[in-house]
């Protein structure tokens, strides 16, 4: 019990989770910066971010709407992704707690975020924050289907394996899957779906700041917006892990391999931030036409190759 | 009260309301945020919702019609917000002092923290403000 609790608030659940991402999302900003020819925020920026939204701001209730449900959406977010990072990082970190069908799991779990913020965003009768929801939904829609392809396409290329843990282990006692046809293709898929997923540049229509003025968080303030932020840096943090973890045989904590880790991880959440910067935000007819038709196509041809053997 | 204060300095959410202005400084706002300025280095973002915002930017003469509708921002805001006075009309009404769609002064309507004036106020002279804000 102790133990269990231990890893849910502290090593890999929200505290490692939430302190990583944070630095994620300061790598983020800084490299958007550097693409921008600016200087960029200090490191410890999105910890004065979340403090500041925590203890000093006040938290404004909307007055028509449910209060309640506006409250608690933020809660149930954050305790979907650090569920979701618990799921994630334990068998990232070598430690077997994971059982047959844990990815189905953690393919819920990941979803509850964006269904927290619907609610949220429709508990407070904003009609701003009801476009942004709506947009949100479909958005939802288009790459969920993606998403589970490309996870059956990791099944089918490791054996019929269900958790995890053998996924990762079956990577590294031969090679990472990325290095095949077939996993290029996967690849390709799982860095679109995470882009959509984290709502960043050309899938954020949901939250799009100069269209709808951040849309599903524009009622949020104060302490409920700070656990909105912290789910974000949780997220962006387990998401690329989750894809280290399917593709890239996962991480190592001995020696040398350590900063091998941390540069996979940097790798990834470059990738993202280099897509972000070079995209205008698209329109949701067009991410679902992407996700619908291109994206699923890219995992049906993996699966294809998988087939093959490729 | 220390480390509250110091992250609410380090973290200055902008919003930017402008009310019937020449748009010079708004021009000039939009300039402190580009490459060449770079606010982010403060850790200072452009919000799109006043909820989000730690400060208020207030260009332009405030007409009767602005009024009503900077009352309303300013309400909505969540409380500590600090309040910035942006160019000589938004500090004192300006070249339109005698105009008869002129409703006051910002700091008549709502309190104000700070004034940068200037017609418009250059970039630097904007960030000199934001820093003495959020130094003192």
């Amino acid at each position: 019990m102790a133990v269990n609790l231990f890893y849910f608030l502290v090593f890999p659940g929200l505290l490692f989770a939430a302190i990583t991402g944070a630095f994620l999302s300061w790598f983020d900003r800084k490299i958007t910066a550097m693409v921008q020819f600016r200087k960029g925020p200090p490191l410890l920026q999105p910890f004065y971010d979340f403090f500041k939204l925590l203890l000093v701001k006040e938290t404004i209730l909307p007055k028509q709407g449910s209060p309640l449900i506006f409250l608690l959406a933020p809660v149930f977010s954050a305790f979907g992704a650090t569920m979701a990072g618990v799921f994630i990082l334990l068998p990232l970190s070598n430690i077997a707690t994971g059982f047959r069908g844990d990815l189905l799991v953690i393919f819920y779990l990941l979803t509850i975020p964006s269904f927290s913020y619907i609610i949220g965003a429709l508990a407070s009768a904003n009609p701003l924050a009801a476009v942004g929801s709506s947009r949100e939904m479909k958005l939802i829609i288009s790459y969920e289907f993606t998403f589970l392809l490309f996870i059956a396409g990791i099944i089918m290329k490791c054996g019929q394996q269900f958790d995890l843990y053998s996924i990762i282990q079956a990577q590294q006692t031969s090679s990472p899957f990325i290095g095949s046809i077939s996993g290029v293709l996967l690849f390709i898929v799982g860095i679109f779906c995470i882009q959509a997923k984290l709502a960043l540049v050309p899938f954020d229509m949901p939250e799009a700041e100069t269209e709808i003025t951040e849309g599903i968080f524009i009622e949020y303030s104060g302490a409920a917006f700070a656990l909105i932020k912290l789910t974000k840096y949780i997220m962006f943090f387990i998401l690329p892990a989750l894809l280290i973890a399917l593709l890239m045989n996962g991480f190592r904590f001995n020696g040398f391999n350590i900063l091998w880790a941390v540069l996979k991880l940097l790798a990834v959440v470059l990738a993202l931030t280099l897509i972000r910067n070079t995209n205008p935000r698209i329109k949701i007819r067009q991410a679902i036409k992407f996700f619908a038709l291109w994206m699923n196509l890219f995992a049906v041809i993996a699966l294809v190759l998988i087939e093959f053997g490729y | 009260m220390g480390f509250k204060n110091y992250c609410f300095k380090k973290s200055l959410w902008v919003f930017h309301f402008g009310g019937a202005s020449c748009n010079n400084c708004d021009i000039e706002i939009l300039d402190c945020l580009t490459p060449r300025f770079d606010l982010e280095r403060f850790g200072i973002l452009l919000v799109g919702s006043i909820r989000h915002a730690d400060v208020l930017l207030v260009n332009g003469i405030i007409n009767h019609h602005d009024k009503d509708r900077l009352i309303e921002v300013y309400n909505q805001a969540p409380k500590p917000i600090l309040v910035v006075a942006i160019g000589a009309c938004g500090c004192t009404g300006g070249i339109f002092t005698d105009s008869y769609t002129f409703a006051g002064p910002v700091d008549k309507i709502i309190p104000v923290n700070a004034y940068v004036p200037g017609c418009p106020p250059k970039p630097e002279a904007i960030i000199a403000g934001i820093v003495k804000l959020a130094g003192g």
